[in-house]
This record gives C-alpha cells, sequence and structure tokens, in this order.
C-alpha cells in the first residue's frame, strides 16, 4: 500500500500539496489527472523518496518502486540493453545474468539483437521510451510509478506504449500511479480515476473504473468524464489545460 | 581508410615543407644562424650511437611522465572533490587559478632554491604546472553531472560503486580526458624548460650543454629528438585519448 497522510508540500512561493490524502493498494493501476503544475509530478517524487513532505507522511509499504520519468534518462554511453540491465545491476544481479534478461525483456518490447546493442543516441524517441519502461519493469517492482512518460510522443506511438504498459501491468498485477493530463491516456490505462484540482492539489474526482480499449468507448469514457462539473472546473476552469489525443 | 592514409600523407606534407624550409633558411643565412639539416640530422644520428640520447631521454620521460602522473593524480583528486563538496571547490578555486596563472619558470627557480639542482626541480615544476589544469577538468566535470540520472540512480537503488561506474566515471571523463591530454602536452615543453634552467642530464640540459659551446647542429639534434618525442607521445598517449572521446559523441539519432 501506497499512503500520503495529510501530506504538505511546500515549493517556491506557496503549498504545492496541503494535508493531501491518498492510498494506492496494491495490483491497483491508478492515473491521476491535473492541470499542468498542480503537483502531479511532486506526489510522484514523494512517493519515490527523491522529495521530502514538508508536513504529514508518505508510507510506501510495496518491496519495490521503480519509476518512469518524463525524459527516459538512458546513460548515453551505455547499450539499451545494458540501460535495462542497470535495473537489475542495482539490485546486486550478475552483470551476464542482468544483460540476459535484459535482452529477453527488450524482445519482448520488439527490440532485435542490433537494437538492444544500439545506444541511446542511435535509438528514436519511441524506442527509448520502450527502453525506459522495460528499465523500470526490468527489476520485478511490485509498484511502479510513471511521469506522463510519453508526453513528448505522437498520438500512435503513445498509443502503442500505453498497450505496452498496460498489458505488462495486468501480466505481473504490480500497482502503477500514472500521471497525465491527457484525458484519453487516462481512460485508456485507469482502473482508478483521481482528478486533481489546481494548486495546491485536492482530489475533485476518484472513480473506479474499467479499462476501455476500444476508440469509441475512449471517446465517450472521456467525454463522460469531462461532463462532471467538478472535473471540467478542474481541467478546463482558469490554468487548467486538458489535453486528448484522441482522434476520430 | 583512405582517408587515414590521405591525413597522414598531408602531415608528412606539412613536415616536407619545414625541411625545406629550414634547408633554404641555411642556405640564406648560414650555418652559424641555422645548421644544415643534413649535419644535425648526423649528430642526432652520432648522439643516439654513441649512447648520449638514451639516457637523456630517460631522465626527460622520467621528468615529464612523472610530474605529469603525479599532477594528474593530485588535480583529479582534488578536482573530483572540489567538485563533490562545493565549500571544498569554492576554497580550492582560487588557489589552483593562482597556480595556474604563476609562470612556469617562477616554479623552476623556487624548486631550484628549495631542492637543489639535482633535486627534481623539472619533475616538481610539471606536477605544479599541471595539476591546476587537470583539476579544472575533473572539476568541470562533476560539476556538470546530470542530476536527472543521479535521480534515476537513487530511484533504482543503485549502490554507490556501480553509480561511480555507471554515471561518475563516464560524465567526469568527459572533461578529464582533453584535461589530461592538454596537460600532457604542456608536461613536455615544462619539462625541458626546467632541465634547460636547472642543468641535468635531461634533453633540456643537454641542450643548455649544447648552446654553451655554441654547437647549433647539437642543439638541433636536441631539438629534433624532444619533437620525435612528442610526436612518439601524442601517437601512444594522446591519440588513444582522442579516439575514446571521438567514440563517445552522439551518433546521429534514428527516425
Amino acid at each position: 500500500m501506497l499512503r500520503f497522510d495529510e501530506v504538505t508540500l511546500r515549493w517556491g512561493d506557496g503549498p504545492v500539496l496541503e494535508r493531501f490524502d491518498l492510498a494506492v493498494a496494491p495490483g491497483e493501476v491508478a492515473v491521476l489527472l491535473g492541470p499542468s503544475g498542480c503537483g502531479k509530478t511532486s506526489l510522484l517524487r514523494l512517493a519515490s523518496g527523491l522529495v521530502r513532505p514538508s508536513g504529514g507522511r508518505v508510507v510506501n509499504g510495496f518491496r519495490r518502486t521503480a519509476v518512469v520519468f518524463q525524459e527516459p534518462r538512458l546513460l548515453p554511453w551505455w547499450s539499451a540493453r545494458d540501460n535495462v540491465a542497470f535495473a537489475l545491476l542495482a539490485q546486486g544481479v550478475s552483470r551476464d545474468a542482468a544483460r540476459e534478461k535484459a535482452g529477453g525483456l527488450l524482445g519482448r518490447f520488439g527490440f532485435s539483437a542490433a537494437d538492444c546493442a544500439k545506444r541511446p543516441d542511435a535509438l528514436s524517441g519511441g524506442m527509448q521510451s520502450r527502453v525506459a519502461v522495460a528499465r523500470a519493469l526490468a527489476a520485478t517492482p511490485d509498484l511502479v510509478l510513471m511521469d506522463e512518460p510519453f508526453a513528448a510522443l505522437d498520438v500512435g506511438l503513445r498509443r502503442d506504449l500505453q498497450d505496452l504498459v498496460r498489458g505488462a501491468v495486468s501480466d505481473t498485477g504490480l500497482a502503477a500511479l500514472f500521471v497525465t493530463h491527457d484525458v484519453t491516456e487516462a481512460v485508456r490505462l485507469a482502473d482508478r480515476l483521481l482528478v486533481l484540482s489546481a494548486r495546491p492539489a485536492r482530489i475533485v474526482h476518484d472513480e473506479r473504473v474499467a479499462p476501455v480499449a476500444e476508440p469509441s468507448a475512449i471517446h465517450r469514457a472521456a467525454a463522460a468524464l469531462l461532463d462532471r462539473p467538478a472535473v471540467r472546473a478542474a481541467l478546463l476552469g482558469p490554468g487548467g489545460v486538458v489535453q486528448s489525443s484522441f482522434r476520430r | 581508410m583512405p582517408h587515414r592514409l590521405a591525413r597522414a600523407a598531408l602531415g608528412l606534407a606539412g613536415l616536407a615543407v619545414v625541411a625545406a624550409g629550414w634547408q633554404a633558411g641555411w642556405r640564406m643565412l648560414g650555418p652559424f644562424v641555422l645548421p644544415q639539416p643534413a649535419e644535425t640530422v648526423e649528430t642526432l644520428a652520432r648522439l643516439v650511437v654513441d649512447g648520449e640520447a638514451g639516457p637523456a631521454l630517460r631522465v626527460t620521460i622520467v621528468n615529464a611522465l612523472g610530474g605529469w602522473a603525479a599532477g594528474a593524480a593530485l588535480g583529479t583528486g582534488l578536482g573530483i572533490a572540489a567538485g563533490l563538496a562545493w565549500p571544498l571547490g569554492a576554497a580550492l578555486r582560487p588557489v589552483m587559478t593562482v597556480t595556474l596563472g604563476t609562470p612556469p619558470i617562477a616554479f623552476v627557480v623556487l624548486a631550484l632554491l628549495w631542492f637543489g639542482p639535482q633535486g627534481g626541480a623539472p619533475a616538481f615544476t610539471v606536477l605544479v604546472t599541471t595539476a591546476p589544469i587537470v583539476f579544472a577538468g575533473a572539476a568541470q566535470g562533476v560539476a556538470a553531472r546530470d542530476p536527472q540520472l543521479s535521480e534515476m540512480a537513487r530511484v533504482c537503488g543503485a549502490p554507490p560503486l556501480l553509480r561511480l561506474r555507471a554515471l561518475l566515471l563516464p560524465q567526469l571523463l568527459d572533461h578529464l580526458l582533453p584535461a589530461l591530454a592538454t596537460a600532457l602536452a604542456f608536461a613536455w615543453k615544462v619539462a625541458v624548460m626546467a632541465e634547460v634552467l636547472a642543468g641535468g642530464s635531461g634533453i633540456g640540459g643537454r641542450i643548455a650543454e649544447a648552446r654553451a659551446h655554441l654547437d647549433l647542429a647539437e642543439t638541433m639534434a636536441w631539438i629534433l629528438l624532444i619533437v620525435g618525442l612528442l610526436l612518439v607521445c601524442d601517437g601512444l598517449l594522446l591519440a588513444p585519448m582522442r579516439r575514446v572521446l571521438r567514440g563517445r559523441r552522439p551518433h546521429v539519432a534514428a527516425g
């Protein structure tokens, strides 16, 4: 279980979070939607231990937590395979075993042997994102934190990677806290949808949903979500920027 | 490969132009200003055959490489420490700037006074002139670390040794290797200059001796020897460093 108990975070000119409460259960895929700058990334940084709260407490009871950042954050001097192996080396796995497992994982993500040997600067943006996701999953976490990892990719590629992540999460039963400001991405991935207000962030909508894959169903679910007054106010109100990658 | 051959051929052509200029200078100015190239080469051959060149080379190599290695170790250690701990960096930077700005000849004179003519003045001078160069590179390399990669390593739970090997050293090398190469090129010049002033049995000392005897051919022969040493050093040490750096530059991204 990941719990935020009355968490306050002050940063710069005002509070990012004020007495914020949230719990993510094992196996749950919680997607956080919110306007830019509302504190979504701060929540993930608190959950991963990169930032300490100014008040309250964050309790992460998961055995192992992995993070997929907004940028792939790959080691430019290592191959794709070695970048994935890094997460395993960090867990004390031997070099040979780490590389073998990393190669297998990348193979499942559509990488050829030649692709595995390429350094990040020789990979496309989509492939770099796959490597970052593979690195996060390599160390078999039971919680993965994802901070808009596909925001910079085009719509088609983003959908492929969303399916990849959804498949990996379903296969392994791990919990995920996924941050996005793309409503359709949220609807595609979530089995729990949380909408945050502008700063200081508070949850204005919390709904358990069944992930949808059909484009028309995604569109309907996204439209239904945006029809809710509290969600509309949070995402479309002053300062709220909503993004949808859905195309008819 | 053809590109490499062309580069080598052009390099040789450049050296041939210098040799031709030297020959022309000898004809115009006379042997009291510039010795004949052939005579210089003969003198150099004699120095090698008579066994005078070997010991002089050894002494200069020990002075230059020994001083460089000590300066590199000191500069790297202090530079990494300064990059990791800002108070140390703030305290050391002005010291290194002052050291770097002090003419090497001042250190030679001081070292001669402190250690005497046979007391390692050239190696000491090389050490104090190369250490600040390497320090600057190492400190910059540590300071220029990508904080995003450090965060990634932290959330992966990477232990310190893995962070050192996978993150710190590769980022450090980008700045440290050019600094080491610059310091090494500098080390030869400083070593010979210090030997000229300190005397002794190194190449610089032999140049000073030949100058005292007004033996222009021998002076030029020793200079040729040190230039040859520089070229060998470039091929054996600096060229591999340049290759490492080139190999680390980003490729063109695939679509």
